[in-house]
């Protein structure tokens, strides 16, 4: 398997990324050419282009995004401004969406998740997800975190044992439900749901980790708690998070892309763009786009 | 702070000031839905009481084990409670495995926006609503005669009541499918599982409470169904219990009717007893559809 860009995909990229103008931290100027390719390096996913329709409606378009290694990357912006259609984008959950309808290429590790030679069962077991409700499985917690790797092989109990143990200490669950593991899912409180989740989504041991608004269904206290956990994986799990609340992105994320709405010249409904992507500091403390400005400092939103 | 409060003058009141015309109709109302309900209660009594006291003397084991005879004292209907057993088992397990593979695709696999498929889902329910006795004619021109010709057996009546029950169990089978959650299959995929795999593991053992009592509704219509077995040779005189699909048969709605309709009281008190057995026999069947719910809802 590939695992960097092909010199010819990365030159392409570069290209795009100029022309379309966002403004990617990674330096893409032709003469640093040594500078690029350390950042490339440094890469895990990277969209080209990316547009979604929703049947005949253009729910979100040009979307260029770089996925570092051990950062957090936070997308922000107004309801309807395409995060989740992004976000969904990057582990092909829009598939299962029968109007969607994805253009431009995703990039992971150099290939197109999107081209022939990806499977969506294999670009979701190394993409993980979790999702904005906590959603575990009717069953008990340690069958839970069990289901991914017993889907994707044949594990022997203590395989799964030593599995469910590593998953659920990795999400900071284990003191809390060690005694009681084959009790229901259901059991657990709102905020240990979703951890529990998380534990679920590591416990098949994904490249990235894609979070979309883990928090919005919890209070402040278990949204704390997640906060942290994602700081202490995210050199082992580079996440990509959807949240609607910006203090958040500028706690946690090292970068934030803003997307926003605008309606195009025949459309009669919004579609989103992404305006500014950039380090979470620039962003928030110097945004070069004056609509990421009016978003970032109340005026808009 | 409280002393200033309860030193003022009582302003606010808050005894009943509602109408007498309103609590009255509230009233009205109410002894209207009661009756109602009443009425639904005293036919059901009614029903079940008449038939315990004709049939009282001839609910005993003779009945059971007896097969019908001339003369009434000796008459039972073991045939026929075998014959049910044997149709309806037959035919809900062939209508089980058709109705889930059938919602599966509908609500799992194809697209739901195809003009075919809606074309489907159209056709299974007003299939669903045709009276049985056309079953019977169907049953009657390709089954016991015409192509198949396999004629007045069980095997005739179990495919024809598996016509007849499969609309009703499909359509009761995708609303279970319909009502697990979307989180559920979203949770499954995002783990890199397959559509299989979401399916048997995450969808089905979800939807089986809701299936199982679609499931146990449609066979309880075909244990009391008697119109289209008329038509498939039900209504004989059987004096043995069958041994296959094609075996000669009758069944428990058909000689209810057969002893109901003689001159004889006491045959009338063996149809009114062969009543009571079918009534337990439902009871029973619905009894298995509520255990088969809550033992799926608490195995995990």
């Amino acid at each position: 398997m590939v695992e960097d860009m092909s010199n010819a995909t990365i030159s392409e990229t570069t290209a795009r990324l100029r022309q379309s103008g966002s403004v990617v931290s990674v330096s893409l100027s032709s003469d640093s050419h040594s500078a690029a390719d350390n950042s490339q390096n440094d890469l895990i996913m990277q969209s080209v282009d990316l547009q979604v329709h929703y049947g005949d409606f253009l729910a979100v378009r040009d979307v260029n995004l770089a996925i570092h290694k051990g950062e957090i990357t936070a997308l922000i912006g107004p309801s309807g401004c395409g995060k989740s259609t992004i976000i969904r984008c990057f582990n092909r959950m829009n598939d299962l969406i029968p109007t969607a309808k994805v253009g431009g290429k995703v990039f992971y590790k150099g290939i197109d998740l999107y081209g022939p030679e990806a499977n969506a069962g294999e670009v979701r077991r190394r993409i993980g997800m979790v999702f904005q409700k906590p959603n575990p499985f009717p069953k008990s917690i340690y069958d839970n975190v069990a289901f991914g790797p017993r889907v994707n092989g044949k594990p022997t109990k203590a395989e799964t044992d030593e599995l469910v143990e590593r998953s659920l200490k990795r999400a900071a669950l284990w003191e809390e439900v060690k005694d009681r593991l084959k009790q229901s899912a259901f059991s657990l409180s709102g905020g240990q749901q979703q951890r529990l989740c998380i534990a679920r989504a590591l416990a098949v041991n994904p490249d990235v980790l894609l979070m979309d608004e883990p928090c919005s269904a919890l209070d402040p206290i278990a949204t704390a708690r997640i906060e942290d956990l994602m700081a202490e994986i995210k050199s082992d799990y580079p996440i990509v998070i959807v949240t609607h609340n910006m203090q958040q992105a500028a706690r946690v994320s090292d970068r934030t892309a803003f997307f926003n709405t605008e309606i195009g010249a025949n459309a009669t409904r919004p579609t989103g763009v992404l305006v500014e992507y950039d380090t979470t500091r620039n962003i928030f403390a110097n945004p070069t786009d004056t609509r990421t400005e009016q978003y970032i400092s109340g005026r808009m939103g | 702070m409280s002393s200033v409060v309860s030193a003022q003058p009582v302003v606010a009141d808050l005894h009943d000031t509602t109408s007498r015309a309103r609590k009255g109709l509230d009233k009205l109302f109410l002894g209207g839905l009661w009756m109602f309900t009443l009425v639904a209660i005293i036919t059901l009594v009614t029903l079940v009481g008449t038939t315990l006291l004709k049939g009282y003397s001839r609910l005993n084991w003779s009945l059971v084990a007896n097969f019908p005879s001339p003369f009434p004292g000796d008459a039972g209907i073991q045939a026929a409670i075998f014959g049910s057993v044997w149709v309806v088992v037959t035919s809900g397990l062939i209508s089980l495995f058709i109705a889930m593979s059938t919602a599966i695709y509908l609500e799992e696999f194809a697209d739901q926006r195809s003009r075919l498929n809606k074309l489907i889902t159209i056709n299974i329910q007003t299939l669903a609503g045709v009276p049985s006795i056309v079953f019977g004619i169907l049953g009657l021109a390709f089954i016991a005669r015409g192509w198949l010709g396999w004629g007045f057996t069980v095997g005739t009546a179990s495919a024809v009541l598996t016509m007849m029950v499969l609309p009703v169990m499909i359509v009761s089978a995708r609303e279970a499918l319909k009502a697990v959650p979307s989180s559920l299959r979203e949770g499954a995929f995002a783990l890199g599982a397959t559509r299989w795999q979401t399916i048997v593991k995450q969808v089905l053992p979800s939807a089986i409470p809701g299936i199982a009592t679609g499931s146990i509704l449609g066979v309880s219509r075909a244990l009391g169904e008697s119109a289209p077995l008329i038509l498939l040779g039900a209504l004989a005189y059987v004096s043995s219990n069958p041994t296959g699909f094609a075996s000669d048969y009758t069944v428990l709605p058909l000689v209810i009717l057969k002893y109901t309709q003689e001159a004889q009281e006491e045959f009338q008190a063996v149809g009114a007893a062969a009543i009571i057995v079918l009534l337990m026999l439902l009871v029973a069947l619905n009894m298995i559809a509520i255990i088969i719910r809550d033992k799926s809802r608490k195995s995990w």
